[in-house]
């Protein structure tokens, strides 16, 4: 199969376009900006709606306008953008309006820096804005993944009726790497429930308010018991040399790539490691940490943020073994001090 | 003089007294012998055969509580 | 005998929660007079705002959303960007549409945006009860003015429909009241030119209607309406901003 050279916010701007999105509202922020910018270039070609907005609020409250009307649709940012977007992310999530929304990632807090990051962990899984919802988040570690997942992102949303985000670093976006570029989707979900005008039908309403407080903890029962669903069908992870592995680490995006370097470079010196990789970070994959910890002697979470996953992988652990942690901000760690970190916590607990 | 008949969505009245106020015939008032399910005395007209239909109480009314009809 | 006035078929049956003499209730039925003959209903799309308009969505007989606190301009943008052909609407208050939305609803109008918006101006926040708006007269006492709004304090009240008619995205712009039958006879011949503008895909057309708060403003609903013509016009002047007759948008 042909292979393209791609930039991942290229690729996943592509991916969208094959996904059947033909509408893009964004605030233009670094690292995120080129998705903007390939679907400015590309919608005018293909009858797609590009509209920069005035603002990340404006933007993530178009999407809702867009979704609400039934449309595939995307906005992009990163973290401080984000942030500004967490109102309307409420809103979708309650209203169940699917949509896809990308956070190309930098540190934080505040303005931070422009260097890629995964400290929106937190942000991303626990909901982000106010009340009691999540929305579903996926985490690519490759430029073919950012087309894939991109794709996968706006079938999970339209199958659920939910909000999802793609988390990836903004090394991911701003690299190259060979894509198979993939097929059109053909087939879409029906959307009865979309405001299109009340033609031989009665109106609909999207609406988040629920004064009565019956009402409103029937709608948050509602959306408890989608989350379980997906919890129960969309958990996804990779698995990397876990099966006689001592130690376990558990990285996701950009980071998993620079833990299987240090995997394969540790296993030469004799310690067993391997890797899990969440794919879904909420879902977070509980069920394969979980499993691996039956031989696993320790795990060690590896990120690009100060131990924000740690609270996962150990709620999934439950206990039954440590979990440890090595992570910087702003600087992503590199195989070698990867791998030293690992050959450290070998010696530690004596297994070397 | 056009003959107009109105008729109340009594249940719907505030009581604000716009439609009393800008009525010209000033043929509409409140029923003190009605207290309605919000607890208002809905308006009422007291002299019907007055009336011109010329649907300014139903302009002024909130409240969807008029309906004019006019001959 | 032939019907003179009764509950247009764009409203449903469901009763206003508004307080007694509050003029909300004739600017509904206005839109939903203009939304009936001019044949919209079942192309409509309204997006109600936060405030005490909050609860439109159970009067309007159309499709209706609800957006976040002064995004309804947004929300209308990303609706309409998709079903240009549909007649979509924002229901605003002026703390909704003059405060935490001035973003949304200046960017809508400088874009040109194909939409309607009606804009109901009674100079404070009258659901979270009687709080100083953008909108609040010098010296008029709310809740968080409770001395009189002071320009010192506080600035200006900031006049929408003069604002906006600066932009040349706006195509239609007016404002109107509801303080008297004549009044009410003009508003809603504003918001059909309003809604005309947006068939004729001329650009963005907003009405500001002046309006009243017996409750937060303390008076009766009719002293309300003396208040607003004594002291709201003079302030906020009637007529109409922008009439673009001749340019065609897209």
């Amino acid at each position: 199969m042909d292979k393209v050279l791609m930039k991942g916010n290229e690729a996943l701007a592509e991916g969208a376009v094959r996904a059947g999105c033909r509408a893009y509202f964004g605030y233009p922020i670094t690292p995120s900006s080129e998705i903007a910018e390939y679907m400015a270039r590309k919608y005018p070609k293909i009858g797609g709606t590009f509209l920069q907005a005035e603002s990340e609020l404006a933007a993530i409250n178009m999407v809702y306008g867009a979704a609400a009307a039934g449309a595939r649709v995307m906005t992009a940012s990163s973290g401080p953008g984000i942030s500004l977007k967490q109102e309307g992310i409420s809103f979708l999530a309650e209203a169940e309006l699917p949509c896809v929304i990308v956070n190309i990632s930098r540190g934080g807090p505040g303005l931070g820096g422009i260097q890629p990051a995964q400290s929106d962990y937190f942000q991303a899984t626990r909901g982000g804005g106010h009340g009691d919802y999540h929305i579903m988040v996926l985490a690519p570690a490759g430029v073919q993944e950012m087309m894939d997942l991109a794709i996968e992102a706006f079938e999970l949303a339209d199958k659920y009726r939910i909000p999802v985000m793609i988390m990836a670093e903004g090394t991911l976006g701003q690299m190259m790497e060979p894509v198979v570029l993939r097929e059109q989707v053909a087939e879409f979900y029906n959307k009865p429930w979309a405001t299109t005008g009340c033609k031989n039908r009665k109106p609909n309403i999207i609406n988040t308010l629920h004064l009565s407080p019956d009402v409103l903890e029937q709608r948050n029962v509602h959306l408890q018991n989608k989350y379980i669903n997906i919890k129960l069908r969309e958990k996804r992870a990779e698995t990397y040399m876990t099966e006689d592995a001592d130690i376990v680490v558990v990285a996701f995006g950009i980071m998993a790539r620079v833990a299987r370097k240090s995997i394969m470079e540790v296993r030469k010196q004799g310690v067993k490691v391997g890797l899990i990789r969440p794919i879904t970070l909420w879902p977070f994959p509980d069920d394969v940490v979980e499993k691996v910890s039956d031989t696993a002697k320790i795990f060690l979470s590896l990120e690009i943020s100060m131990g924000q996953m740690v609270e996962d992988i150990k709620l999934a652990v439950n206990g039954r073994r440590p979990v440890d942690f090595y992570g910087r901000i702003g600087i992503t760690p590199n195989p070698e001090e990867v791998s030293k970190r690992l050959l450290m916590l070998a010696a530690e607990e004596g297994l070397r | 003089m056009t003959k107009g008949s109105l008729s109340f969505s009594t249940e719907r009245c505030k009581a604000c007294e716009l439609c009393i106020c800008f009525c010209p015939q000033g043929i509409l008032a409140l029923d003190t012998d009605i207290i309605n399910v919000h607890g208002f005395h809905p308006v009422s007209v007291s002299e019907p055969e007055k009336c011109t239909g010329c649907g300014i109480c139903a302009l002024m009314c909130p409240d969807l509580v008029i309906t004019v009809k006019r001959e | 005998m032939k019907i003179v006035a009764q509950k247009p078929e764009s409203l449903t049956d469901a009763q206003f929660h508004y307080c007694p003499g509050c003029t909300h209730g004739i600017i509904h039925r206005l839109i939903a007079e203009c939304l009936d003959e001019m044949n919209l209903r079942e192309s409509a799309i309204g997006i109600c705002p936060v405030g005490c308009a909050v609860l439109a969505y159970n009067y309007f007989n159309c499709d209706m959303l609800e957006a976040a606190h002064g995004r309804a301009p947004a929300v209308a943008t990303g609706v309409k960007r998709m079903l240009p052909d549909r007649c979509v609407f924002t229901y605003q208050g002026d703390g909704d549409l003059a405060s935490i939305g001035m973003g949304e609803i200046v960017h809508a109008s400088a874009r040109g945006e194909k939409i309607t918006v009606i804009f109901v101006n009674n100079t404070l926040y009258g659901m979270t009860g009687g709080q100083m708006a953008p909108t609040t007269l010098l010296g008029q006492v709310t809740t968080t003015s409770p001395y009189g709004r002071t320009a010192e304090q506080a600035g200006y009240p900031i006049k929408i429909a003069e604002l906006l008619a600066q932009n040349e995205g706006s195509a239609y712009i007016s404002r109107m009241a509801v303080n008297s039958p004549a009044n009410i006879r003009k508003t809603k011949k504003s918001i059909k030119k309003a809604f005309q503008t947006q068939i004729d895909r001329k650009g963005f057309s907003l009405v500001e209607i002046l309006s009243t708060c017996p409750t937060n403003w303390g008076l009766s609903p009719i002293d309300a309406l003396k208040w607003l013509e004594e002291n709201m016009i003079p302030y906020y002047p009637l007529g109409e901003f922008k009439v673009k007759e001749d340019m065609q948008y897209g």
